[in-house]
């Protein structure tokens, strides 16, 4: 298993809290367009949905913030942020990728100077909400995880050397670990450092082109050292993969160092403003104490010594993705819902009954079944916070204590979510994205740039296939566990509960009690799980393989994590309704919500329920039918649900989603904005001109 | 050629030239093509830097350029039949939209259509020698589906003798025509037409906007670039404002409706023969949803043959990712659509060419069912090679994030066909509409004809899901015939459930309109099925006019994948339904992946059949040589951030800083 985290997301440069959230677009404020929330003049569509809210807007805020400090420690910092025209955003959908790259350097050199002004610390609470207002338009997210690599592997000495340099940017760093031809594996590895017991040195080589480092994000234009991956060879032997520090560039003026090629790798499908990039070493020497040493060391006669255990580094790994769900790719999802959703109440077309003014598309059953689900689904996975933070906090104590025997489970669990959060969320962006008809794909609505970032998050930090399987794996032994009759983990415990074989519903009104739906995810979570292990056992006893058989079934066991975590998600949304019993309102509105995103699971999945008759065609039917009755109920509030999320409108940055809900006016005027009307094209002076020139004699 | 490629083509059981002929539409059709195909790749004026290194200017600039050679070149080679047209066109432009679409394929065809011959004489030839370049102007930005929304207004001064064109709002600013921002010099502009005080619904007005000579916008008229979008780069979608802009009476198109001198309306004759051009563009979608997943598959095809990653067996060299089942899956059904869509778009066109003639003989009978099947495909086939293609990028990990893979340039490209000519669910409602219709007409004892004529089962039963569900055992998961009778019965009973509960609305005293409303998400669903059972059903007809046995083999095995690969993903629907058992459902997942390894040797040779060129394929992980890695970084080399080895933010942001602190 990986020593650090499989390895694009640090390449992308989203890693950690480092969940750069948008920024601002104070230019805007200044020409009157753009007014931030709370501005009186409210499109009346607009101001109609928040007038009719059946809960308090602002506390639902503070519940989703997590208490009403956070709200106002959160609303000061994007106050200050967004108050600095420096930060703006307003140009960014106009901007090639060299203007994006040097946009995210001066900004990163600017929050810098602006947290140090501030007097707020890089642990302090306000960074996150740094992050939040800023979006991803910072450079150096990498150079952080160059920084923990070193943390989590460097040696007390080697931390005293590089951690000062680093934290001052004296010295920006990168984190090399994918290759052209090398991702989740990471035995596949293929560069090397061999240790020259005569020089003391280790000499780094990418032996072949399929070895160049690539995707390292702010490797391609800007760092000056990289933490590099490479198989350690002593006196011939492998050791395997360990991390190097090595100079890529000179201090003085930042050509590449002797023996280095590097570059950026060229336009991607976002990610503009990072310089992803390639690393070629050919004969690179270094001392032996640029080896991070914490866990295993080469003495200077070529002895190789481990020393202790380096599980805690799982623990890296699953802060990291823990920390870019929430940071990163969740409030992506929510942006999107609050740009669609509020756009759907300000957008009319046509007539619902003959004689009345166009409709506003939200009114429409169809337009509701593609929003509201989502919107249930943005609060579902939000709600998974602290259900995961519970988990990795016992878990943690636990390690620090040096007991390991939680890692499988928080691994199992982290990595089973990031996966199906990733998925919905980039596929939720995509709806809504077409949900609003063509001025969706116009970059203004902020919904390209919102969808186009989001599937990278399905890729890094581990592929969503490759998680789902490790994810399987742990509930395959799990369930081995149930046979033998010993404790299970907590998060799988479900598995040893016998259940009726029947859902007992009697009615649709049934359908709307969390003990009914709950017990039918976790039947078919129990089911899919137990047909893919049979199926595996089968393979096994008829004398296959085990890695044979395993591949076999590895179809049938992504759908058996899948339904796991679906269990998991909808099981902790009826848990979060139930603590917000002294909250009647929001446990009204929130227990609706549970109640779609349950519902809407079965409905979009019948089969899966009906298969072995858990279900009839009646039930089925009855769920359908309480599913569409939650549309028309929380239609009524989708508006004020979207508000509590409290984006400001430089934080959504989009033409659509504003929200004193002027689309079209904001759309004209910032069009008007657009290169393309601001700059001289040759294309009439070269290519037109010369065919239009004989038609003036003729009209 | 890469050594994994070669071996993947060496072992294919079939010959894949005899497929391109199939997918051409036989072997002189194929040569043709790449006749013309060689005609823009050995003319180096056609040949330019990867538009991926290029800004939104230039790259617009780019495709300016090209096109108007490609106007001078197809004349100069005489090319004009409209598919030679088609093959020279996107070879051109690589699959991509470029600024002169809209004129050649909305401007010209509308005058042609709709103006007087004289108006003919004036616009037409000007038009066609592109000193006129036309686009049209009917979407606003605060209105798109619903036509009669539409803000903009032509008053008829009869003082004058002319029209006074407004924009009254900013919402009835004219946004998003196609080569509206910076080319066009004129526009036909749809308006509400005013005249003796009475408002006459909407027109079509030919307006000019554009000084000739300067290219400067006429006093009284905005007009501009709406800006970066998701995709459609080279294309200038455009705003257009108009203030009291007055043009000549004759410049309303007036071959139906007529304005007289003095003011007076002539109402137009008919207006069903608009229909026609509608089933032909969205009829061309449904091939472009072909097209593109099939360019996607071809991509993440060869590229899963070529990357290894991991281990399957202890011990081994890492395996090709090809040989995972999980990629299988992701791709090969995929595979399987790309060729079903193929079949559903050359059949679509063949439908349009015979019921163009049954028209132009005055026989319209058919033009609703086509209609409202062209709808209904269109909206299926773009929804589902959208969601297919994104899948394709996804399974090429990382790289399928660079655009060096092309992948995101097809989606881009693609995704805005699930919203332009008929947002996909208002399309699925128009499907469902007929649907309804055919199904009442059974209901009440008459017969219908046609893709629909299954519901003609349902008659006089009384319907009730047991009885649909009495026949279901009969079928058989490996016979294709079998299966198209599953899709059919799935058809019939989504469709009656959803007029059975549009019913129940009505009779809760729900206005029409409201039920209708109400039991939408419904009618969507049955409107797919009805679509997918189109699907499969031209597929299986189509396995029965392969003559070559190996090819036949092959290509019954993507049948059944295609069709049971459905089943599988809306086993609800089958298993509610009975038409299949849980037992039958179970075998279907089993036969899902036999038939994954099936097709897995002869995988890269399908792809290859799809015959498209590198050059139009924009791909480096795709190439037909599989050699990646070393033009991976040929590519990158040649980035925008690469063009000096030391970035000048360095100098700016990076070297003060570090001074600094």
């Amino acid at each position: 298993m990986p020593m650090h985290s499989p390895a694009m997301l640090q390449c992308l440069g989203c890693k950690h809290y480092q969940g750069f959230q948008q920024s601002q677009m104070a230019q805007w404020n200044r020409s009157g367009y753009f007014r931030s929330s709370g501005s009186r003049d409210v499109n009346p569509d607009l101001e109609a949905e928040r007038q009719t809210a059946s809960f308090s807007v602002e506390r639902l805020t503070t519940i989703l913030d997590g208490g009403a400090d956070n709200t106002r420690t959160r609303r000061a910092v994007e106050a200050v942020i967004h108050s600095d025209p420096g930060f703006s955003r307003e140009n960014q959908y106009f901007q090639s990728q060299n203007e994006r790259y040097e946009e995210a350097v001066r900004k990163a050199v600017l929050l810098k100077e602006k947290m140090h002004q501030m007097g707020w610390t890089e642990d302090g609470p306000e960074t996150k909400y740094c992050y939040r207002a800023l979006g991803g338009d910072l450079a150096f997210n990498v150079h952080r995880v160059f920084k923990n690599s070193i943390l989590a592997l460097g040696t007390d000495e080697q931390i005293a050397k590089w951690i000062p340099l680093a934290d001052e940017y004296h010295i920006i760093g990168t984190y090399a670990q994918t290759e052209l031809g090398h991702g989740t594996f990471l035995r596949g590895l293929e560069t090397t450092a061999v240790f020259d017991i005569s020089t003391q040195e280790f000499t780094l080589n990418t032996p072949k082109i399929s070895a160049m480092k690539w995707w390292p994000g702010d490797m391609g234009r800007s760092a000056t050292h990289a933490v590099v991956f490479a198989q350690l060879y002593i006196k011939g032997k492998c050791y395997g993969l360990h991390a190097f520090i090595l100079q890529i560039r000179s201090l003085r003026d930042h050509s590449p160092a002797p023996g280095v090629i590097v570059g950026d790798i060229g336009p991607k499908m976002n990610f503009e403003h990072i310089d992803n990039g390639y690393l070629m070493l050919q004969n690179i020497n270094i001392p032996r104490e640029n080896m991070l040493s914490r866990f295993s060391q080469v003495l200077p006669d070529g002895t190789y010594v481990k020393r202790g255990s380096d599980q805690i580094n799982y623990l890296t790994m699953i802060v990291t993705r823990v920390q870019m769900l929430w940071n990163e790719v969740i409030p992506m999802l929510l942006k999107a819902c609050t740009i669609a959703i509020r756009y759907s109440a300000v957008r009319r077309q046509s007539k619902l009954n003959p004689g009345d003014p166009e409709a506003k598309i939200l009114e429409y059953q169809t337009q509701q079944q593609k929003l509201l689900p989502l919107l249930a689904t943005a609060y579902a996975f939000h709600f998974m916070n602290a259900y995961v933070n519970e988990f990795y906090n016992k878990g943690y104590t636990e390690i620090k204590q040096g007991n390991f025997d939680s890692l499988p489970e928080l691994h199992a669990l982290t990595s089973g979510l990031k996966a199906i959060i990733t998925d919905y969320c980039t596929g939720g962006a995509e709806v809504c994205l077409r949900a609003c008809g063509g001025h969706g794909y116009s970059a203004l609505s902020g919904l390209p740039f919102l969808y186009t970032k989001l599937p990278a998050s399905c890729t890094y930090e581990g592929e969503n296939t490759v998680l789902f399987l490790q994810t399987a794996r742990f509930l395959v032994k799990c369930l081995a566990t149930v046979h033998s009759g010993q404790p299970i983990p907590p998060s799988a415990a479900y598995l040893s509960s016998v259940d009726s074989g029947k859902c007992q519903a009697w009615t649709k009104m049934d359908f709307l009690k969390p003990d009914i739906y709950a017990e039918a995810y976790r039947h078919r979570a129990t089911r899919l799980l137990g047909n893919a292990a049979t199926k595996l056992q089968t393979l096994v006893q008829s004398g296959a393989e085990q890695y044979e058989a395993w591949n076999k079934c590895t179809v049938q066991l992504v759908q058996a994590a899948k339904a796991h975590c679906y269990y998991i998600v909808v099981k902790n949304f009826i848990d979060t309704v139930e603590k917000l019993r002294n909250e009647a309102e929001i446990q009204k509105i929130v227990k609706h919500l549970c109640d779609l995103f349950a519902l809407h699971g079965i409905f979009s999945n019948t089969g899966d329920f009906l298969h072995d008759g858990y279900m009839s065609g009646d039930q089925m039917d009855m769920v359908t039918a309480s599913y569409l009755d939650l549309l028309a109920v929380i239609r009524n509030d989708a508006v004020p649900l979207v508000d509590a999320f409290d984006f400001t409108d430089e934080n959504l940055n989009s033409a659509l989603g504003s929200y004193d809900g002027h689309v079209y006016q904001r759309l004209y005027e910032w069009a008007q904005k657009s290169p393309t009307n601001q700059q001289v094209s040759q294309a009439y002076a070269s290519y037109l001109k010369p065919l239009f020139q004989s038609a003036l004699s003729k009209l | 050629m890469n050594k994994d490629l070669r071996r993947e083509r060496d072992s294919a059981s079939f010959n894949p030239e005899l497929l391109t002929h199939l997918l051409d539409g036989g072997a002189e059709r194929t040569r043709r093509r790449r006749e013309i195909e060689a005609l823009v790749l050995n003319n180096p004026d056609f040949q330019h830097e990867d538009l991926n290194f290029l800004s939104r200017s230039q790259r617009y600039e780019e495709a300016i350029r090209k096109s108007a050679l490609m106007v001078v070149k197809l004349r100069e080679y005489g090319i004009a039949d409209p598919d030679e047209i088609y093959w020279f066109k996107s070879s051109i432009h690589r699959g991509r939209p470029e600024p002169l679409d809209l004129h050649l394929g909305m401007f010209l065809p509308t005058l042609l259509t709709q103006a007087t011959l004289e108006q003919q004489d004036r616009f037409f030839m000007p038009a066609w020698n592109l000193e006129i370049i036309g686009t049209y102007a009917q979407t606003e930005m605060g209105h798109g589906t619903h036509l009669r929304g539409l803000e903009t207004t032509a008053t008829y001064d009869p003082a004058t003798q002319e029209f006074i064109l407004n924009s009254p709002t900013v919402t009835s600013i004219k946004w998003w025509p196609g080569g509206l921002g910076k080319t066009s010099n004129h526009a036909i502009v749809l308006a509400q037409l005013y005249t003796q005080g009475q408002c006459k619904g909407l027109h079509a007005f030919i307006v000019p906007i554009r000084q000739l000579g300067t290219h400067d916008p006429l006093p009284g008229i905005t007009v501009g670039d709406i800006g970066p979008k998701f995709g459609y780069d080279e294309m200038d979608n455009g705003y257009l404002k108009m203030d009291n802009f007055r043009i000549p009476r004759d410049n309303m198109l007036m071959k139906y409706a007529k304005v007289e001198p003095d003011g007076t309306y002539v109402k137009p004759l008919s207006d069903k023969l608009t229909y026609g051009t509608m089933v032909f563009i969205r009829s061309h979608i449904v091939g472009d949803s072909a097209r593109s997943l099939s360019r996607a598959c071809t991509i993440a095809i060869r590229y899963s043959s070529v990357r290894h990653q991991s281990e399957l067996k202890p011990g081994e060299p890492e395996p090709q990712i090809l040989d995972y089942q999980t990629q299988q899956y992701k791709l090969f059904p995929l595979l399987a659509t790309a060729y079903a869509f193929h079949f559903v778009g050359a059949y679509m066109k063949q439908t349009y060419h015979r019921i163009t003639g049954d028209i132009n003989q005055g026989d319209l009978s058919e033009l609703p069912e086509l209609h409202a099947l062209t709808a209904g495909l269109k909206a299926f086939t773009s929804w589902t090679a959208n969601a297919g293609i994104e899948e394709c990028r996804m399974a090429c990990g990382g790289h399928g994030y660079s655009r060096c893979s092309g992948l995101p340039d097809i989606y881009v490209t693609f995704t805005p066909s699930c919203t332009y000519e008929g947002e996909n669910t208002v399309m699925m409602l128009q499907t469902a509409r007929f649907l309804i219709k055919s199904y009442t007409q059974v209901s009440s004892g008459q017969l219908v004809s046609g893709m629909v004529s299954y519901l003609n089962d349902l008659s006089g039963q009384h319907i009730q899901p047991q009885q649909v569900a009495a026949r279901p055992t009969t079928v058989h998961i490996n016979d294709p015939a079998s299966l198209v009778e599953a899709y059919k019965l799935r058809a019939s009973r989504l469709v009656e459930a959803a007029a059975k509960n549009l019913q129940a609305e009505l009779n809760r005293r729900k206005s029409q309109e409201d039920a209708w409303n109400r039991t939408s998400v419904d009618l969507v669903r049955a409107s797919e099925a009805h679509c997918h059972y189109v699907v499969v059903k031209l597929f299986t007809t189509q396995l029965s006019e392969i003559n070559d046995a190996a090819v036949h083999a092959v290509m019954n095995n993507l049948c059944l994948l295609y069709a049971l690969y459905g089943i599988s993903k809306h086993t609800g629907d089958f298993l509610q339904a009975g038409i299949l058992t849980d037992a039958q459902v179970t075998q279907v997942y089993q036969r899902v992946k036999e038939l994954l390894a099936a097709i897995r040797p002869n995988a890269v040779a399908l792809v290859d059949a799809f015959d498209f060129h590198d050059n139009h394929l924009g791909s480096v992980l795709g190439r037909y040589d599989g050699n990646i890695y070393e033009n991976m970084f040929e590519w990158a080399k040649k980035s925008p951030l690469n063009k000096t080895e030391v970035h000048e933010s360095f100098h700016k942001h990076l070297k003060p800083m570090q001074s600094k602190l």
